[in-house]
Order: structure tokens, then C-alpha cells, then sequence
């Protein structure tokens, strides 16, 4: 493991990418890397051009929320609509089959939510003893864990369904519930996280001391795992949070719907996109706003967490 | 009194290791996490493989099933729709990802830097439905932003735009917007471990940008740029999502039992056929383990000892 010495750093500081200190470099040496000042056009046109690509969508879709379908197709795209044109897709949206947005949305909330608890309760104490204790099995269980890693779990939802079917569950939000707590990839961040963060002798301390082990785990390691605690529950909600596949297939009613699925539903109420859609129909304006509706909760996520993004994809990848 | 819960420390407790029951604490620890991976990590897969070679009257059906996916016309159709989508999405990530990292890093104003990765990384929020729904308007001439490129290329409606040839184009589009982010991050955060010195000492040796991209920089992020292609791939695999939206909604004119999850889909659900939907999700299975495997196995990334 090479990069030992870097990755508690990196972790409990949570500024992975930063220089740090220990390189014993000042910061100005950042600048002195740089033979030429002047940007040279060639790509600050490429940066620039990726940056439209990158943005543009996403203002566009917020934008896109304030107007009436009449100026999406003959207005300026990127350009305001008004105050009341949102108001009205709003009714109209949160009309569609009484509140349905609101009731899907909920539904994402609750689903994510309680994933969310049961992946931390079971990952964390996971992670821990893969890291810190010795057991039979422990070898096959991190074997068994990356591979399921890396194996994504879209192969498996058919499968699923006809397990979940077997015992009749099909339609119970627990079937999207507990398959979604299963995550491999937070137990082999929190394995990594322990195995660097947490000196084995502080443990070995504490339990001469006379602390159990399981008091040695909530007294010790708990207090320490703060930052992997975050991490892991954000990447696990957003992966919930974002599903489509599993909930599709396993909850076939509309009033379980996540808000995913959901606008899929509206989607095919559309009349653009699907010259068939009956007396329901819902207009572009409406889905954009759904769909800022569906993405809100991750993106507020983004926006204030960015340094634990950062930090948990270097923690995936960094690991050699 | 310590003494029953101490075996399983590894750290040599002086009593430790001629308990009863030598790494208790570790089983209670990691049990209901086991119970999780055996539930829908294991039983799905014995599932899967158990279903693919039983017919419908639940005998053993040999390959029956395997071979009813492969003579089946839309099978040949949705692999080629994923290797051609997957060679498009992987090349896509390789090139741009790593160049645009590379810019992104030699760039002099570091702010600007930081906050280019940070809006480049956006997208990442929308990931799956929204994404799609996002860019069916920015393919859809008359409401796009971007129609008017669209129209230079001749493409005049929304069905022109997904037409089925312009498919592979399309969702390596929509899933390079989603997660192209991400990865400029990682390949920043690997860029900023290699030694200013190293390059240093390379520009004093009179190499120029390109050739310290070439010659260093790219090859000490080989080992990223496996683990992200290998990601990529065992995801992109999977597509499922995108083509499913785009087929509702251009009404089935483009993207229905476009992919393989697709296709296993309408097996289990359409067709009534959960033999076949097995077989085809086992193959999967079977495709992304030895990927997986070969992954953990060559490239030491997991190596935990």
C-alpha cells in the first residue's frame, strides 16, 4: 500500500487534492510550474466550449421552469420567462393526478431515507471489522465485497425481482428498501478508511484498559468515523436518490413511484413526445420543473459537499 | 472481565487467541452486512443462474434458455447497440477526460481551474432520469438552445435527431455530460500526487507541455484510468435508463429493446419469459465478474495486504 502515508491526511482533513504541507514546499511554487502566464487561445477555447456544454443544459432546465410552453419554442432559450408562468406550471404539475409530484418526491425522500439509516448501521461496523478485526471468513467477505462492487447492480434487478416475487413482496417499498442498504462500495470505504485512519494500538490500548470490543468500536472508532460516516451516506442517497431501474421493475404502482420513475410517467404524458397522450397531458414547461423538482434535493447535496465528493472518488480510486 | 470480548483483536491481546469463539466480535460485527450481500448479492445470483436453465414447467432445461436469447432477432441487435455505445462512451471518457484534466491543471489561474472542475461537475446531480429528460429538450430542434447547430447538420425534428443511427452518438452524449465531472475530478486529485519536481526537472530538461503530458503525466495516471474505464465499462453495460425514456418518449421509434437490460426486461415482462430474462442477465453477470475479476486481479488496485 504505497500511498499509506497520504491517505489519513487526506481523509480526516477532507482536502485531498491540496499540496499539503508535508511536501514542504511553499504555495508559491504552484505558480512557478507555470513557464507561461498568458492563456493561449487554443484552449482556453476548448475549456470554453466544454463549459457551455457542461452549463448551458442545466440553466437552461432552470430556466426553462419560469415559461410558458409558447415561449419555450419562440423565445430566447436562455432567457428569463416570469414569475407567473411558474406559478402556473407549478398548479398545473402539482394538478396532475392531485399532487402526484409531490407524493412521488415523498416517496424518493422516504425510500433514500431509510436506505440511508440501514446502509450506515450495517456498513459502518462492516468497514470497522474488516479493517480492525481478525475472523474467519474476513478474507472471502472483502473479496466477496469488491466484487460485488464492481459488478452493478443493474445485472442483478431481474434477478431480484424474481427472488422478491418468490416471497411475495413485489409492491412492498421494502423490496426497493433493503436492496438499496445493500452497499458494497460504502463497506470498502469504510474498510479503507479504518485500516489508514485508526492505529490499531489506540484499540489495543483501550481493551487493556478494559473497554469491550464493542465499546472500543463506539467509544474509539465511532467518534473518529465523522468524515467516512458523511461520505458513504452521500454517496449512497444520491445512488438511491437517483435510481431508476430497481424501482421500475419492483413497485409497479403509481402511488409508490419515486420521483425517478414518476417522471418517466409524465414524460409519456407529453404530447410532443408522444403524439398519443390522452386527455392528461402535460406540457414541457411542467416536466422541466419536475425534473428540477427531482434533481433539487442531490444538487443542494453537491453544491455543500463537494469537498467529501472530492475526497470519496480519491478514496476509490487513490487505492493502491 | 474484558477478557471474553478481546479475541478478536488482532493487535495480540495477551489472552486473545484461545477463546471459545475466536473472532466473535468481528462476526457481530460484519453479520447483518453478511446477511445483506447473501440476500441481494448472492441469492439473486443462485436466482438467476437456477431460473436460466429451467424451462417454464420447471425442469432442467440444459441451455435451452441461452440458446433462445441468442437465436432471438433483437439479441445480435442490442449487443451491437452496447459494444458500439461502449467503444464511443470509453473513447469519449479516455481522450476528453484526461486532456481536459490535463488543461485544467497546467492552467496558471488556479481559481479559475477550481471553479471549471466544479462546474464541469454539475451535471453529475442529474444523473439518470433527469438527464434524459434534460436532453430530450437540448436534441429537440425547436426548443433547444442549441437547434441551431442542430439544424446545420440537417437535423430539423426531434425524430431526425434520435434517429436510430444517431442513437450510439446520443447516449454516449448524455452519460459523457452526467459523468465526465466526476472523473476530471479524479484525475485532477491524481495529477496534483505526481512530484512538482518531477516536471520540473522535465522542463529544465527542455521538455515542452506536450511532451511532459506524453511522457509523465499520462503514464503515471495509467492506473486511474483503468479503474475508470473498467467502471465505465461495467456500468455502461448496464444501460438501461436513457434508451427506455428515449422509447417512451419518442414512442417507440428509437430505443426499445435497445440494450441488453432491455432485452431482459421485455423477456421477463412482455414476453413472459423469465428463462430467457435469467440467461441473459446471467451472461451479464458472467461478462462484468470477469471483468471485475480480471480488474481486482491485474491491476493490485484492491490490494489489501
Amino acid at each position: 500500500m504505497p500511498n499509506d502515508t497520504r491517505r489519513p491526511a487526506t481523509l480526516v482533513h477532507g482536502v485531498p487534492t491540496r499540496r499539503s504541507a508535508t511536501r514542504g514546499r511553499p504555495p508559491r511554487a504552484d505558480h512557478r510550474r507555470m513557464p507561461r502566464r498568458v492563456p493561449d487561445p487554443v484552449r482556453a477555447l476548448v475549456l470554453a466550449a466544454f463549459l457551455l456544454f457542461f452549463v448551458i443544459p442545466v440553466l437552461w432546465l432552470v430556466l426553462a421552469a419560469t415559461k410558458t410552453d409558447e415561449q419555450l419554442v419562440h423565445g430566447d432559450p436562455l432567457a428569463f420567462g416570469s414569475w407567473g408562468a411558474l406559478r402556473r406550471n407549478w398548479d398545473a404539475l402539482t394538478a396532475y393526478q392531485n399532487d402526484a409530484i409531490l407524493l412521488w418526491l415523498r416517496n424518493s425522500a422516504l425510500y433514500s431515507f431509510l436506505a440511508l439509516v440501514i446502509t450506515l448501521g450495517v456498513t459502518i461496523p462492516a468497514g470497522y471489522a474488516l479493517a480492525m478485526t481478525e475472523f474467519r471468513g474476513r478474507r472471502t467477505l472483502l473479496v466477496a465485497t469488491l466484487v460485488v462492487m464492481l459488478m452493478p447492480n443493474a445485472t442483478l434487478v431481474v434477478p431480484l425481482f424474481l427472488e422478491v416475487n418468490a416471497v411475495h413482496l413485489v409492491g412492498s417499498m421494502w423490496s426497493v428498501v433493503l436492496p438499496y442498504s445493500f452497499y458494497p462500495f460504502g463497506a470498502y470505504l469504510t474498510y479503507i478508511y479504518f485500516s489508514t485512519a485508526l492505529p490499531r494500538e489506540l484499540l489495543a490500548a483501550a481493551k487493556l484498559d478494559g473497554c469491550s470490543e464493542f465499546g472500543a468500536f463506539r467509544r474509539i472508532a465511532l467518534p473518529l468515523a465523522a468524515p467516512i460516516v458523511a461520505l458513504v451516506g452521500f454517496f449512497s442517497f444520491v445512488a438511491n436518490w437517483t435510481n431508476y431501474f430497481l424501482p421500475y421493475v419492483l413497485l409497479p404502482e403509481s402511488g409508490q413511484f419515486p420521483v425517478q420513475v414518476g417522471l418517466g410517467t409524465l414524460l409519456s404524458n407529453v404530447p410532443q413526445f408522444n403524439p398519443t397522450a390522452g386527455t392528461l397531458a402535460v406540457h414541457r414547461p411542467e416536466l422541466a420543473l419536475a425534473t428540477l423538482l427531482a434533481i433539487t434535493p442531490v444538487l443542494v447535496l453537491f453544491l455543500f459537499s463537494q469537498r467529501f465528493l472530492v475526497t470519496g472518488m480519491l478514496a476509490g480510486a487513490s487505492k493502491g | 472481565m474484558s477478557t471474553p470480548s478481546v479475541p478478536g483483536d488482532r493487535a495480540g491481546s495477551p489472552s486473545g487467541r484461545r477463546a471459545w469463539w475466536p473472532g466473535r466480535a468481528g462476526h457481530g460485527f460484519v453479520a447483518p452486512y453478511a446477511v445483506l450481500l447473501i440476500a441481494f448479492g448472492v441469492v439473486p445470483t443462485g436466482y438467476a443462474i437456477d431460473f436460466a436453465f429451467t424451462d417454464a414447467a420447471g425442469h432442467f432445461a440444459g441451455l435451452a434458455n441461452f440458446t433462445t436469447v441468442a437465436g432471438d432477432f433483437r439479441f445480435a441487435a442490442a449487443g451491437a447497440h452496447v459494444a458500439l455505445y461502449l467503444l464511443f462512451w470509453l473513447a469519449s471518457l479516455v481522450v476528453l477526460v484526461v486532456g481536459l484534466a490535463l488543461l485544467l491543471h497546467n492552467l496558471a489561474a488556479r481559481g479559475v481551474g477550481t471553479a471549471l472542475r466544479f462546474l464541469y461537475y454539475i451535471p453529475g446531480a442529474l444523473a439518470g432520469a433527469a438527464s434524459v429528460m434534460v436532453w430530450l429538450f437540448m436534441l429537440d430542434p425547436t426548443v433547444s438552445p442549441a437547434g441551431f447547430l442542430l439544424r446545420t447538420f440537417g437535423l430539423d425534428t426531434f425524430g431526425q435527431v434520435i434517429a436510430p443511427g444517431h442513437l450510439p452518438l446520443v447516449l454516449t452524449g448524455i452519460a459523457f455530460w452526467t459523468g465526465a465531472g466526476g472523473w476530471i475530478v479524479v484525475m485532477h486529485g491524481a495529477l496534483n500526487n505526481i512530484s512538482p519536481d518531477l516536471l520540473e526537472a522535465a522542463r529544465i530538461d527542455g521538455a515542452g507541455r506536450w511532451q511532459i503530458a506524453r511522457h509523465i503525466q499520462i503514464p503515471l495516471l495509467r492506473k486511474w484510468i483503468v479503474y475508470m474505464v473498467i467502471l465505465a465499462f461495467a456500468v455502461g453495460a448496464q444501460l438501461f435508463v436513457e434508451p427506455q425514456l428515449l422509447s417512451q418518449a419518442s414512442n417507440g421509434v428509437a430505443g426499445r429493446d435497445y440494450s441488453l437490460n432491455q432485452l431482459s426486461y421485455d423477456f421477463a415482462f412482455q414476453n413472459d419469459d423469465l428463462g430467457a430474462a435469467a440467461a441473459l442477465s446471467v451472461g451479464l453477470l458472467l461478462v462484468s465478474l470477469v471483468v471485475a475479476v480480471l480488474f481486482v486481479v491485474k491491476s493490485g488496485f484492491f490490494d489489501a495486504e
